[in-house]
C-alpha cells in the first residue's frame, strides 16, 4: 500500500480521574488510560494536567514554562525576578526516551507576586499572573508557559500521550484530579506548546474537536486582556471559563450556557424568566458561543467537568466507582483501570457533568 | 470452536487473528478480554460464522459485515454496524452513537440505551432492509437522512416521551417506531408522526419476536403500549432545491 493512503484512525483522545476526597494517585493510571486510545492520537502532540501535585507549597503559583532557548530563559527570569518573591525555581524532571525528540528547556517556578507591585498596579493577584502569562507568551519570543495555578501543573509535548507521561516521569506525581489528551492536530501544527491542555491559572482544558468559531472568540477574548498566540483552538476555551467564571462571577453552568447556548427554537417554549436568562446570555456573550464539535474536560483544583457540543458530535463517557469519577473519549479507557463500574454512560449533548472534590480538600 | 484472548493486543492483531481463525475452517470464535479494539469482524463475508464477544469492544464493530452471526456480551462503543451488509450483531449493554451508519442490511439488537445519530443514513433495497431494534433510549438525531430500514426503539426503563431532538431530520425513507411518544418540536421538519396500522403491526411483531428471542423476554406483552410511527413526507425532500 502506498504509505500515505494507509489508514490512520486518529481522532483526539481525551481522558480524565478524580478522587472526590483528594486522595492523590500517580500518573500511572491516567497515562493506562490513554494507552488504550492510542489510536485516536498521532504523535504529534501529548499532555496531562495534575491537581494536588505541590502539596508543600500550596500557595505559590506554580509557573510551568517552556523555553526555545537559554536567552529567552534569561528574559523571562529577569522579569519573573522584577515581579514575584520566588520560593523556588527548578528545571522539570525529564528522562531521556527514545520516542521523545528535541524538547525544548522545562522550567517551574513557585512565586508570589511582589504585595509591593499589587499595591502599585492596584491589581488582584489572580489578574497579575494572567498578566504576567500573557506578556511572557506575547513578548518574550520562544518563551510558552503551560500553566499557572497553585497545586497544580500541565506537562505536555509533542508525542503521543504515554510517551510525553514517560518522558515527565509522571508515576512519581500524585494527584487527585488528573487530566490528559493525546492530538491528532488537523488545522495547527502539532509543537510543544500547541498540545493540550491548555491553561490559565488553575484552569485546564483538553479537548476533541474543532471550534470553527474560533476567530471571533479570539477577537472577543483579546477585548478583554487574553491573547491567544498558541495555534491551536482550544486556547479560547481555557480564557473563556476564566473570563466568564472567575472575572465575571457566573456560575459554571450558566457559564456552559454561554459556550453551548440553548437553541433559539428551545428557548421560545421557555418559563418566561428562563428565556430571558437565555436570551440575555446570548444577547451578550454570542461571541464566546463555541461553535463546531467538541467535547471538553475542564478541570481546576475543586472539580472536574465534561462538556460537549450542542449537538454532539464527539464523543464523551462517564464511570463511576465509589470515590473516583472518570472521563473519556472511549468507555474502554474508563475500564482498563476499573473493570467494574458502578455507573457509565454518555454524556449529553451541550449538558455539563461536574464532579466536585470534598469541601475540605481545597480550600 | 476457536478462543482468542484479546488481552493487550491491537486492533490490526486481533482482526488478523479472526481472519486466519476462519481460514483454518473454524466457524465459531469466542474471544474475551476484549478492551476497545477495533473493526471487529469488519468486512468479513461468511454466512455460517458465529462471534462471540466479551468485554468492551472498540469502534465499528462489525463494520462493512456481511452474514456474520456477532454476539457481545458488554457494552459497544461508537459505529456498532457501519455500514452492514447482512448478519447479526446483538449487544447486550448499551452503544454509543451512529448505532447502524449507513447500513444496507442486516439486523442490530441492543439491550441498552444508545447515542446519537443512530440509523444515520440507512437505506434499503428490495429484500435488503437493515433493522435496528434498541431496547433502551436513543440521542437526537435519531434516524437522520435515513433513506430506507427500520428502526424501532423500546424505550425500556426511559421516559415514554422521547428527551431526543431532532428526531429524523433529513429523513426520506424507511420508518422509525418508538414506543411511547415524541414532541412535535423535536422531530426533523421532513417526517410525520403517525399511528400504527396492521401492517405496521405485523412488521413489529416479527421484529419483536426476534429481538425478544436474544434478550429472554415476551417482547409480544410490548406490542399492548403505544406506539407511534415516523415516516418522511417526501423520498425526495430536496428534489426542488436545484432544479426549479
Amino acid at each position: 500500500m502506498i504509505p500515505a493512503l494507509e489508514h490512520i484512525p486518529s481522532g483526539c483522545a481525551a481522558a480524565g480521574i478524580m478522587n472526590k476526597s483528594g486522595i492523590r494517585i500517580s500518573g500511572d493510571a491516567i497515562m493506562d488510560m490513554m494507552s488504550v486510545m492510542h489510536s485516536r492520537s498521532n504523535g504529534l502532540g501529548g499532555g496531562f494536567a495534575a491537581y494536588g501535585i505541590y502539596p508543600e507549597t500550596p500557595d505559590n503559583y506554580c509557573l510551568h514554562i517552556m523555553f526555545d532557548t537559554e536567552s529567552a530563559k534569561r528574559e523571562v527570569d529577569s522579569l519573573i525576578e522584577e515581579n514575584f518573591i520566588v520560593e523556588r525555581q527548578e528545571k522539570i524532571p525529564t528522562k531521556i526516551i527514545n520516542e521523545i525528540k528535541d524538547p525544548p528547556l522545562l522550567w517551574r517556578y513557585f512565586v508570589l507576586p511582589k504585595p509591593e507591585k499589587l499595591v502599585a498596579k492596584n491589581m488582584h493577584a489572580d489578574d497579575f499572573v494572567v498578566k504576567l502569562v500573557m506578556l511572557v507568551n506575547t513578548r518574550i519570543p520562544g518563551s510558552y508557559v503551560n500553566s499557572s495555578g497553585k497545586n497544580m501543573g500541565v506537562f505536555k509535548g509533542v508525542g503521543y500521550p504515554e510517551d510525553i507521561g514517560r518522558f515527565f516521569m509522571l508515576e512519581k506525581y500524585g494527584a487527585y484530579i488528573w487530566t490528559a489528551h493525546g492530538r491528532f492536530p488537523t488545522n495547527t501544527p502539532g509543537w510543544w506548546a500547541g498540545a493540550h491542555p491548555f491553561s490559565i491559572l488553575d484552569w485546564t482544558v483538553v479537548h476533541n474537536g474543532e471550534i470553527s468559531s474560533y476567530g471571533i472568540n479570539k477577537r472577543f477574548l483579546e477585548t478583554y486582556g487574553y491573547e491567544c498566540v498558541l495555534l491551536t483552538d482550544t486556547e479560547v476555551i481555557a480564557y473563556t471559563f476564566d473570563l466568564l467564571v472567575r472575572k465575571h462571577g457566573l456560575p459554571l453552568d450558566i457559564a456552559c450556557n454561554v459556550v453551548a447556548s440553548k437553541f433559539w427554537k428551545d428557548i421560545e417554549l421557555m418559563p418566561e424568566e428562563e428565556k430571558k436568562l437565555h436570551t440575555a446570555l446570548r444577547m451578550t456573550y454570542g461571541n464566546l458561543l463555541l461553535n463546531g464539535p467538541f467535547a471538553i474536560i475542564v478541570a481546576t483544583n475543586n472539580y472536574m467537568m465534561g462538556l460537549n457540543d450542542r449537538i454532539k458530535l464527539r464523543p464523551l463517557v462517564y464511570g463511576k466507582k465509589g470515590e473516583f469519577s472518570y472521563l473519556a473519549s472511549e468507555e474502554s479507557s474508563i475500564r482498563k483501570v476499573e473493570s467494574n463500574l458502578d455507573d457509565v454512560y454518555s454524556l449529553v449533548a451541550g449538558k455539563p457533568l461536574k464532579v466536585e472534590v470534598n469541601k475540605d480538600v481545597c480550600a | 470452536m476457536i478462543n482468542i484472548d484479546a488481552l493487550n493486543m491491537d486492533s490490526r492483531e486481533l482482526n488478523k487473528k479472526i481472519k486466519e481463525s476462519i481460514e483454518d475452517g473454524h466457524k465459531e470464535i469466542n474471544i474475551i478480554n476484549v478492551l476497545g479494539q477495533r473493526f471487529i469482524g469488519n468486512g468479513i463475508q461468511n454466512k455460517e460464522l458465529k462471534i462471540t464477544i466479551n468485554g468492551t469492544v472498540g469502534n465499528d464493530l462489525g463494520m462493512f459485515m456481511d452474514g456474520v452471526d456477532i454476539e457481545l456480551f458488554g457494552n459497544a462503543q461508537d459505529g456498532v454496524g457501519n455500514t452492514l451488509n447482512s448478519g447479526t450483531i446483538c449487544v447486550h449493554g448499551r452503544a454509543g452513537d451512529v448505532v447502524g451508519y449507513a447500513a444496507r442490511g442486516g439486523k442490530i439488537f441492543i439491550e441498552k440505551d444508545v447515542g446519537y445519530r443512530v440509523g444515520i443514513h440507512m437505506k434499503e433495497f428490495k429484500e435488503n432492509v437493515p433493522t435496528v431494534v434498541i431496547g433502551g433510549s436513543a440521542g437526537s438525531f435519531l434516524g437522520e437522512y435515513m433513506a430506507g430500514g427500520i428502526l424501532v426503539i423500546l424505550n425500556l426503563d426511559s421516559p415514554k416521551i422521547m428527551k431526543a431532538d431532532a428526531i429524523g431530520t433529513g429523513m426520506h425513507g424507511g420508518k422509525i417506531y418508538i414506543r411511547g411518544d415524541v414532541n412535535a418540536n423535536n422531530i426533523g421538519k421532513e417526517v410525520v408522526i403517525l399511528d400504527i396500522d396492521d401492517d405496521d403491526y405485523k412488521i413489529l411483531k416479527k421484529i419483536l419476536g426476534d429481538y425478544g428471542k436474544k434478550f429472554n423476554f415476551n417482547s409480544e406483552d410490548l406490542l399492548k403500549d403505544n406506539f407511534i410511527k415516523l415516516k418522511a413526507i417526501s423520498h425526495r425532500p430536496y428534489g426542488n432545491l436545484y432544479a426549479y
